[in-house]
């Protein structure tokens, strides 16, 4: 069954258009990840699947719910936890989680042992009881995914889960968010601006540029594109000559330079570094460093864009002057 | 399975949304002190400075005791108008969106908000009237001041109710606060909470009748003091009515909203 599906998806800000007329389906039980830079329209994406916003233009259904013709239906169906906390941090975890179970409708016996539940899936049990201000930001992250996942959603929506987060709780996060998948076949839409986080947890992969889709396969399908291993060299001078001759070279299939970066994609990349060598050096290009390995999603959003998803960044994933200063 | 969506839901989520308001207020309780500082000393410095002063057009015995309904209802204005604020921080600190994502009624919302921004209004309105009572304020009976808790909660919607439309569709703090000021004064001074409307010229009159704190306050006055320039029926479903209206529209506005 599909879980989500959207046609022509459109939302404009003023003059900005933040997403541009966007069409894809989404299976129940998939790990969907949204990857793109900040401001590629990824959260704005989500606060329209999410009933936040209105779309401008074009349709969504979750669960076969229109999301602005049937609002409160798609709202029973989904969680959402949010790129900034949306917790009270004058309430306690625990206030916290009781809040959205009586929003939510719960039966008195059923919030008690889903509480439980939930925060002991988060290792949160121990914290429960203290205000949410005491919280790091992991332990609010956990407890807003426990939030999320209190009501038994059908879609879950994790909106930049381990943004700002220590390397050892996203690893934490990623299994958490795996072994729920898996456990109780929840679809998930997860959106990311991290290549390895998309690629760790996604089944499927749409990346998002300036609003527009750019690609949208398996992590495994997208890479394969490339063609092979890339071979990334950094030089010490100018290497126009040395250019030349790698893009020449049959064997190369693609070659992108960038500021003092070189990136070769070929098969079988380890075989192929005398050879890269020598070639630098008839061309009296410095060679500061040669790396191979495995192509990364990182590779994926070069090779669709032409950049690399860092140097688009920046700021916030909204237009300018639409989102408010000063949060706690 | 999709839980609630039933008339027991609409309740819960009133309640849910009253309790964690009171939970912050109780755990924050420096709003109260800052509300009633002005009522306050107004009753001080002007009902008990002019006290004794005959003022033409009064019914009342003496100015302390016909200004006390009219602090009480400036304490409810102002408590009422500026707990839209508390809309703005959670708009500004994300919770709105945990409570604009849940499947429930937008005038569930809107009433819930409206249930904990009544309960502050009124138990500092109450402070409010018994500390006149130290002043030389005679209370009326429990039956007549239960009357006036009545009024004081229309009161309250009202002006909360007006809080919260203009919260719904702003997202700056000191815009909000800046247009609260504006809409606060003229609401407050034409309703006669400080002078019979009587003694108003007839134009000035005439916008006076259209402010609902006027309605507001001559209720008060009727039931706390016996004596009233606007008879008590109409005070009471003038202020009835408007409570009514803008529940509706609050949660009209809360429905069209957009919660980031």
């Amino acid at each position: 069954m599909i879980a989500v599906r959207t046609e022509n998806l459109t939302k404009c800000f003023k003059k900005l258009i933040a997403v541009n007329s966007i069409s894809f389906e989404v299976s129940e039980g998939e790990i969907f990840g949204f990857l793109g830079p900040n401001g590629a329209g990824k959260t704005t994406t989500i606060n329209m699947l999410s009933t936040l916003i209105s779309p401008t233009r074009g349709r969504a259904e979750i669960m076969g719910h229109d999301i602005v013709r049937k609002r409160n239906d798609v709202r029973h169906s989904i969680g959402v936890v949010f790129q900034e906390p949306a917790l009270d941090s004058r309430l306690t975890g625990r206030e916290n989680l009781e809040f959205h179970a009586l929003m939510y409708g719960m039966p008195l016996h059923e919030r008690r042992s889903r509480i439980t539940e939930v925060l002991s899936l988060v290792e949160l049990a121990d914290k429960a009881d203290a205000l949410v201000e005491t919280y790091s930001g992991g332990m609010k992250r956990r407890l807003e995914i426990a939030r999320g996942l209190m009501h038994r959603p059908k879609v879950l929506f994790l909106d930049e889960p381990t943004i700002g987060l220590d390397a050892q709780t996203r690893r934490h996060i990623w299994e958490y968010v795996k072994k729920l998948n898996e456990d109780t076949g929840i679809t998930m839409i997860l959106t990311t601006h991290y290549m390895e986080e998309a690629d760790a947890l996604s089944h499927r992969v749409l990346i998002l540029d300036h609003g527009d889709i750019v690609a949208l396969d398996t992590p495994a399908a997208l890479k394969d594109v490339l063609g092979g291993d890339v071979m990334e060299l950094t030089v010490g001078n100018d290497a126009a000559a040395f250019i030349g001759e790698m893009r020449a070279t049959s064997w190369i299939k693609k070659t992108v330079a960038e500021n003092d970066m070189i990136r070769l994609t070929m098969e079988k990349a380890e075989t192929r570094v005398t050879a890269v060598v020598q070639a630098a050096a008839n061309h009296g290009a410095v060679l500061l460093s040669v790396s191979v390995r495995k192509p990364s999603l990182d590779d994926v959003f070069i090779h669709y864009t032409g950049k690399t998803i860092r140097e688009n960044g920046g700021g916030n994933d909204k237009p300018r002057g639409f989102r408010h200063h000063g949060r706690r | 399975m999709p839980y609630g969506g039933d008339s027991m839901s609409v309740l819960n989520v009133i309640f849910v949304l009253w309790l964690r308001d009171m939970k912050r207020f109780v755990r924050a309780p420096s709003r109260i002190i800052g509300n009633i500082t002005l009522p306050f000393f107004m009753l001080v410095a002007l009902g008990a400075g002019f006290g004794r002063m005959p003022i033409p057009g009064m019914q009342s015995p003496n100015y302390l005791s016909f200004l006390v309904p009219g602090m009480v209802g400036m304490t409810i204005l102002f408590s009422g108008v500026f707990s839209g604020m508390s809309v703005l921080w959670d708009r500004q600190y994300g919770f709105l969106k945990e409570i604009m994502v849940a499947p429930v009624p937008r005038v569930a919302i809107v009433i819930g908000r409206i249930a904990s921004g009544s309960t502050t209004g009124v138990i500092q309105a109450t402070v409010i009237a018994l500390f006149a009572t130290a002043l030389g304020f005679v209370l009326p009976s429990p039956v007549k001041f239960a009357l006036a808790v009545v009024f004081m909660v229309l009161i309250s919607i009202i002006f909360t109710g007006i809080g919260l439309i203009f919260a719904s569709r702003m997202k700056d703090e000191q815009g909000f606060g800046l247009i609260m000021n504006f809409l606060v004064l003229p609401f407050l001074f034409l309703s006669g909470a400080f002078a019979p409307i009587s003694n108003l010229p007839a134009w000035v009159r005439a916008i006076s009748c259209i402010d609902p704190l006027t309605y507001g306050i001559e209720g008060l006055r009727a039931v706390l003091l016996g004596s009233s320039a606007i008879a008590l029926p109409v005070s009471f479903a003038v202020c009835a009515a408007c409570a009514v209206l803008l529940i509706l529209t609050g949660a009209w506005f809360f429905e069209t909203s957009e919660a980031v």
